[in-house]
């Protein structure tokens, strides 16, 4: 759905993007961690053209975006929703007038568009608040005001800037479950970018993790955790150093694990150090295991055959 | 002089006063908003930036800003003649005092238009917007209590240069009050001006609040 190539864009002498390659899958939601200054903005703003790179591909949804003259950009641009970490609402404008100003500049009818702010402010459970202005409102309900606005134009991705970064941790977990939703039953493509790890574990499918302009590591979220040495693994899933004896093996499709090599190679299997978290709604993480018994190599060899083994610390 | 003889020159003079201000505010909104989008607009970081147009603009405007009202009010005469077919009287001195007001209140639209937000310019660039849907739909209605504060500082500012106009024979509450008080020391009249004139600037600026309050859902 979204795919960069050869992403390159420097600010005078400092390089914001050295080369960045990226691919996003239809209705995947996919996450890209750093830290405040690793260019995870600028790549962001790059998908919609808000920046323009120095070299390098874009394409959204089929369309190659930078070979786009300025008019095809802007309807490009219109099938492509973004929200924002201090939300960008007009505070001119009442709730309602926000969710249709997209629809204005696509040029809607009056008709059509109140129809679709009606059913843009219940999907985000704001339907009592349609009149208020923007300053009366929560941050949580302003951000849902921002995603209503930002989907009011049916695109078919999503681009997320730090969209919790300025809200406490239960209204980021109350948005990302909404986000998480409208992925669900709209089929919607999201790209976010953020620097906290919970949202990372809480809504995405894949994720990368980007430093000094590149990305350093990206994939599905189970591949990273069965991948040896995965930085990103690592800090979304902190282990105490390891201890001789033990194995760590990731925990993500197989969620039986342990009781199946219990039974299958009559070992005994003690948790010594474990990580495991909600990740888009399934338990996934990583396990330190003392495996103990007769069938204990039998059972390390079946762990390598699947991919599960991270590390042997024997 | 009793009340019966100031009670007519009173209401002339804030009649002439009422037709200068009134007409000279139009013009100058007319004139000035436009320019200060441009102002706002052409700068480094704006959303049709030409630093080379800015340079010219802004030194236009500062022209314009640095001269003394009553030395701009004569030297715009020939600018005056062209417009109006003559160069004295109250309609005349609707030119200087445009002229006088455009630069002043450009900088004030520049100045509120700079104060929203960036982020809010490109969420509207995000969704498709273009330049003129910008200006028209966001900007501008998201600087509209600043702009009423300015435009409200501006129309005291012409009430205070529309005083000078009895220079050029604009007549108004000004010219009144240099005629009659200082010239034939009528003291009464002369109070009874200033009252007039701090009553005007009191109502202007108050409504002017009023609406800029109502205005802003910040």
């Amino acid at each position: 759905m979204i795919t960069v190539t050869g992403l390159r864009k420097a600010y005078g002498d400092v390089v914001a993007l050295d080369g960045v390659d990226l691919h996003v899958g239809k209705g995947e939601v996919f996450g890209v961690l750093g830290r405040s200054g690793a260019g995870k903005s600028t790549l962001l703003r790059c998908v919609n053209l808000l920046e323009r790179p120095d070299e390098g591909v874009v394409t959204v949804d089929g369309r190659e975006l930078t070979a786009l003259g300025a008019a095809d950009l802007r309807r490009a641009r219109q099938r492509i929703g973004m929200i924002h970490q201090h939300f960008a609402l007009l505070s001119s404008r009442t709730v309602a007038g926000n969710v249709a100003f997209p629809l204005e500049v696509m040029g809607v009818g009056r008709a059509a568009r109140a129809r679709r702010v009606a059913e843009m402010l219940d999907l985000v459970g704001l339907a009592d608040r349609a009149g208020a202005y923007p300053a009366q409102l929560s941050g949580g309900q302003k951000q849902r005001v921002g995603i209503a606005r930002a989907l009011a134009a049916e695109p078919s991705v999503l681009l997320s800037d730090e969209a919790t970064s300025a809200l406490d941790p239960a209204t980021t977990q109350s948005i990302l479950a909404l986000l998480r939703r409208l992925n669900r039953e709209l089929g919607l493509t999201i790209l976010l970018i953020t620097h906290e790890m919970d949202v990372i574990k809480a809504v995405c499918d894949s994720a990368a993790i980007m430093s000094d302009g590149r990305i350093a590591e990206a994939g599905p979220i189970p591949d990273l955790l069965a991948t040896p040495g995965s930085r990103l693994a690592a800090e979304l899933f902190p282990l105490p150093p390891a201890e001789p004896g033990t194995v760590t093996v990731a925990l993500a499709a197989d969620q039986t694990l342990l009781s199946r090599l219990a039974r299958t190679y009559d070992v005994d299997v003690a948790v010594a150090a474990g990580a495991v978290e909600q990740v888009a709604g399934v338990p996934a993480g990583r396990l330190r295991l003392r495996i103990t018994g007769a069938g204990t190599a039998a059972a390390l060899a079946d762990l390598r055959e699947r991919g599960l083994l991270v590390e042997e610390d024997a | 002089m009793t009340w019966s003889e100031m009670s007519p020159l009173l209401w002339e003079a804030t009649g002439q006063t009422a037709v200068m201000v009134g007409w000279s505010t139009l013009f100058t909104v007319l004139f000035g908003l436009p320019l200060g989008v441009c102002l706002a607009g052409t700068d480094r970081g704006g959303l049709f930036p030409a630093p080379a147009v800015r340079r010219v603009l802004g030194l236009v405007v500062n022209v314009g800003r640095s001269l003394p009202f009553i030395v701009l009010m004569i030297a715009v005469i020939p600018v005056t003649r062209v417009l109006t077919g003559t160069t004295i009287g109250t309609a005349a001195a609707v030119v200087p005092l445009t002229i006088g007001a455009v630069p002043f209140f450009a900088r004030l639209v520049e100045t509120a238009l700079r104060e929203v937000g960036r982020d809010v310019v490109q969420a509207a660039e995000a969704m498709g917007a273009g330049r003129v849907t910008i200006v028209a739909r966001v900007l501008l209605p998201e600087a509209l209590p600043g702009l009423v504060a300015g435009l409200t500082v501006t129309v005291v500012t012409l009430i205070s240069y529309s005083a000078m106009a009895g220079v050029i024979g604009g007549g108004g509450l000004g010219d009144l009050a240099v005629r009659y008080g200082y010239q034939r020391f009528e003291t009464t009249l002369m109070v009874v001006t200033v009252v007039v004139l701090v009553v005007v600037v009191q109502l202007a600026q108050t409504l002017g609040d009023a609406v800029a309050r109502r205005l802003s859902h910040r």
